[in-house]
């Protein structure tokens, strides 16, 4: 019953820790972005192992979307997934309009040019989950305004 | 997915795992990041440290404790009350020294290290050594200096877990010069 303070303290002082321990540069950014991308990714695909134990298989890839944007999303963040858009060949886009992970950063463009480092973990959190439910996917996210951030997700057929 | 029942607490378990998840995903980062334990000890350390500057307000704003008087009361505050709020246990107080200036939090079970095991290569490592910087940092914002360090580790054998908190000295507030 860890709350939800301690996980978004614990995020953040990751987000910091990384990048203190790295240099400037376009290089070292791309590099923090990965390692925090790498460790959600870790975290997703634990997670939706644990949280798909009981539940029944699921018909199609827009089911296992769907589960991603209810009850995947409502455990982690405590909201589901605002809008969820798919062009039906492999690309959705999951909007949420209030990130839990950004509220309290800003709430409009302040701050707009740091909300990727915030929203890396997540993404890869995401990809982790959909890799351990059979899917194979790049995941990346784009913000116009906080605390609303959208996912794009790209199925990469094998 | 008929799961209404008991959507509540598989969602409050699952956000613990999460927590303990993204727990174990940094330290194994931090491992890979510094090649010795000690190094990734003290960066741990001082995480929670930052970590626990910020926890300390929103403990104060949701708790509504009030000032504790005495170390014995911070200790029950925060074995009953913030233990419980965070990580949803109640570690228990023992081995108060004569002075009452240093205790021990005994944790029957450590939510941080569910599903963790200490490979071989790892043995000085103290894996949720996050916590003693909450703590230090956490009570450093109430004016109290302290340590806090594992003297007992159950993903080292032993049977429990022992966070062992010393008392350093009460910090003043520094007033600026011409006030009283």
């Amino acid at each position: 019953m860890a709350d939800e303070a301690v996980f978004l303290l614990l995020h953040n002082e990751m987000v910091s820790g990384v990048y203190k321990s790295a240099e400037q540069g376009e290089v070292e950014n791309g590099r923090c972005i990965t390692k925090l991308e790498n460790m959600g990714f870790r975290v997703g695909q634990g997670l939706i192992e644990r949280f798909t134990k009981d539940t029944a298989r699921f018909k199609d890839e827009l089911d296992i979307m769907k589960f991603v944007c209810k009850d995947f999303w409502t455990t982690v963040f405590k909201k589901q997934i605002d809008n969820l858009r798919t062009n039906h060949q492999g690309i959705y886009v999951l909007q949420d309009n209030k990130f839990r992970l950004l509220t309290q950063i800003s709430a409009g463009k302040q701050y707009l040019e740091h909300a990727s480092k915030y929203l890396a973990f997540t993404c890869g959190l995401i990809r982790g989950g959909l890799s351990n439910l059979g899917i194979k996917s790049i995941v990346t996210a784009e913000v116009s305004s906080m605390p609303a951030c959208k996912f794009q997700v790209m199925i990469q057929k094998l | 997915m008929s799961r209404q029942s008991n959507r509540g607490t598989e969602s409050k378990k699952m956000s613990s795992e999460l927590f303990t998840l993204t727990y174990g995903a940094l330290v194994t980062q931090l491992c890979k990041d510094y090649e010795n334990d000690e190094d990734v000890n003290k960066q741990l350390d001082k995480m929670g440290y930052n970590i626990g500057v910020r926890l300390i307000e929103d403990f104060l704003a949701r708790s509504n404790v009030g000032r504790c008087h005495d170390f014995r009361e911070t200790a029950d505050v925060i074995a009953k009350v913030a233990f419980k709020m965070y990580l949803g246990i109640t570690p228990s107080i023992t081995n108060w020294s004569p002075a009452g200036d240093e205790f021990s939090l005994i944790l029957e079970n450590n939510p941080l290290v569910d599903f963790v095991e200490l490979p071989d290569n790892h043995s000085s490592l103290i894996y949720s050594n996050l916590l003693c910087g909450v703590l230090r940092g956490a009570l450093e914002m109430v004016q109290m200096a302290v340590e806090a360090k594992f003297v007992q580790d159950t993903l080292k054998g032993d049977s429990v877990t022992e966070i062992r908190m010393r008392f350093i000295r009460r910090i003043e507030d520094n007033l600026p010069a011409g006030e009283e």
